[in-house]
């Protein structure tokens, strides 16, 4: 399968990745080729075969809704690149 | 007496009969990584000081009849993608390079609770996706058994530190094969249990319906020991399974008058090296020997579970790690317009080649008009992949095969062309996609000194099996180390 550089924008839109010319370039050939190894998967039948997400017979695991947990604000910045006001601080999202 | 050429189950019985203290063991592993990392490079972090304070801690408590387990006092290494409160955990990646979690994974815990001494974290491929080391943004591990070849991955530091003695024993992941393969490549022995057993809670996603915690460790009672300990059935996993039969080490049983082995013929065909058949069959031979019934068949599907699997762990690896975006955790990049230039560069700057490759790739078969055709395809190639597994457990007890088609490769040999690289993993992803246990254990050498392993596959849930045999089959063998390791002290 051939991949146009319109695909390879809109898949870096879709994966929030921005690509140099050159990775570009290279990603292109990484897909098509990976593309056509995977169509190997053509050759089967699977009309009547149910896709399977779970190999074993999961069903919902519930639980009481019940609060255990606290507030964990200050453990959950500490990681953060930048914060202020007890807060994840990003940059302007709209004017 | 030199305690690390010990087995975790011996140091901990040494520990245990007061012949030495854990911090001597601790002391011991330490001064072994000190000597001897700055050539593996098998540790992205080693934290000596909390390891020998946590070590008298630990100490402390078995005098007081508190901690009497087979591994207290014993030291162990993590692989790199676990969270550990307060210690690094950067997933070999740039974007985590900066990452100190606040809790721990669950596996990581059940250690703690049973009083292991945690050393450090492991070095791996990055975000698990590779199967040399060579991805990691903390450079390659080396193979202990010869610096200019790979160790295999992607728990390549877990069992590069085994094999080099660096620490008794570790845990790895295991994605496609992430622990099996780099168990054959560094001779010595892995475990990835059943889709389930262990708790998947702060071990950091790669492909969430195929990561699985387990040991590696120089023998299979070793690894059926951590196994017991850390696949305990842990609420804050979903699909943690709550079984009680988790009682691994009652497998340590050297009989396997009656069970029967099935060797796919569609394993030992082109491509794969003729000494490791030869290996495995031999291997096969002695198992015979022993009382078991091995048989040929056909198992199928071998060759469609590649495809399948690339294109769902791809899948699932693009949505996992769209939570780093340079927001809550790790790296943000230091220049930026706007919100959507910040969650891009910080991604673009913090991700690696081959981890760019797949969140591509995933994102690819993910998207709109594409999802039938390659997502739910791979979804439907799985559901077949069960269904050969099944029939093959009809009339069988254990699969038996290679790990991997070839010993481990040179260095730098393998990332010019990931489709090759990919292919390396074609017996130990089906058993993945399927959901079952694998255990990888030494079977013999190549002609240029490299070791084989051999891979024995259970039913789902039924590890005890493929613990058992391979426990068998380890009894005609005796424990080889690399050249380098031997010969230390000489």
């Amino acid at each position: 399968m051939t991949i146009t550089d319109e695909t390879i924008d809109y898949v870096g839109i879709l994966a929030k990745l921005e690509l140099s010319d050159e990775e570009k370039l290279q990603a292109k050939k990484d897909m098509s080729d990976m593309l056509d190894y995977v169509s190997k998967l053509n050759e089967l039948d699977t009309d009547n075969v149910e896709a399977m997400s779970h190999t074993f017979p999961y069903n919902n695991v519930f639980r009481e809704d019940e609060v255990k947990n606290g507030d964990d604000r200050e453990n959950l910045l500490k990681n953060a690149p930048c914060q202020k006001d007890g807060c994840y601080k990003v940059p302007k999202t709209f004017d | 007496m030199d305690i690390m050429s010990l087995t975790a189950v011996e140091i901990g019985r040494k520990i245990k009969a007061r012949e030495i203290s854990v911090v001597d063991a601790t002391k011991a592993c330490i001064d072994s990584i000190e000597k001897y990392d700055k050539e593996y490079n098998c540790f992205v972090s080693v934290d000596k000081e909390a390891a020998l304070a946590n070590a008298e801690l630990v100490q402390k408590r078995i005098d007081a009849g508190e901690l009497t387990g087979p591994l207290a006092g014993v030291p162990i290494a993590i692989k790199d993608n676990m969270c550990m409160e307060g210690v690094l955990t950067s997933c070999s990646s740039k974007i985590l390079s900066n990452f100190v979690p606040t809790y721990s994974s669950d596996a990581v815990l059940k250690l703690i609770e049973a009083g292991a001494v945690i050393v450090g974290k492991t070095n791996m491929d990055e975000f698990a996706m590779g199967s040399t080391t060579e991805t990691s943004y903390y450079g390659p591990t080396k193979n202990p058994w010869d610096i200019n070849k790979v160790p295999g991955g992607s728990s390549g530091g877990s069992a590069a530190a085994v094999a080099a003695e660096e620490v008794p024993c570790a845990l790895g992941s295991d994605t496609g094969g992430s622990i099996r393969q780099p168990a054959s490549f560094c001779g010595v022995t892995g475990i990835k249990p059943t889709y389930g057993r262990v708790s998947r809670y702060g071990l950091i996603a790669y492909g969430s319906s195929l990561d699985q915690i387990g040991p590696i460790a120089k023998d299979v009672t070793d690894c059926a020991t951590l196994l017991e300990i850390i696949s305990q059935y842990d609420p804050k996993d979903s699909t943690s399974v709550n079984r009680g039969d988790n009682d691994f080490t009652s497998a340590l049983v050297d009989d396997v008058k009656g069970i029967k082995i099935g060797l796919p013929r569609d394993y030992f065909t082109e491509g794969l090296d003729p000494q490791i058949k030869e290996a495995v069959y031999k291997a096969a031979e002695v198992l015979k020997s022993k009382g078991a019934i091995v048989e040929e068949f056909d198992l199928g599907m071998v060759e469609y579970a590649i495809p399948a699997y690339y294109i769902i762990a791809s899948a699932e690896a693009s949505s996992n790690l769209e939570r780093f975006d340079g927001v809550k955790y790790g790296y943000r990049t230091e220049e930026y317009t706007d919100l959507h230039n910040m969650y891009k560069k910080s991604r673009s700057e913090g991700f690696g080649t081959e981890v760019k490759r797949r969140i591509m790739l995933g994102s690819f078969v993910l998207s709109s008009g594409y999802y039938d055709a390659y997502y739910v395809k791979a979804l439907k190639t799985k559901a077949l992949i069960k269904q050969a597994y099944d029939k093959a457990f009809e009339k069988y007890d254990i699969i038996m095969g290679p790990v991997a088609p070839t010993t481990a490769l040179k260095l730098g040999e393998s990332l010019s062309d990931p489709i090759k690289m990919y292919l390396g993993d074609v017996y130990t992803v089906p058993v993945n996609l399927a959901g079952l246990p694998g255990i990888s254990v030494p079977c013999g050498y190549d002609s240029d000194g490299m070791p084989i392993g051999l891979q024995m596959v259970g039913n789902a849930f039924d590890e005890k099996t493929i613990i058992r045999a391979a426990y068998a089959y380890e009894q005609t063998r005796t424990y080889s180390r690399p050249a380098g390791v031997s010969e230390r002290g000489l």
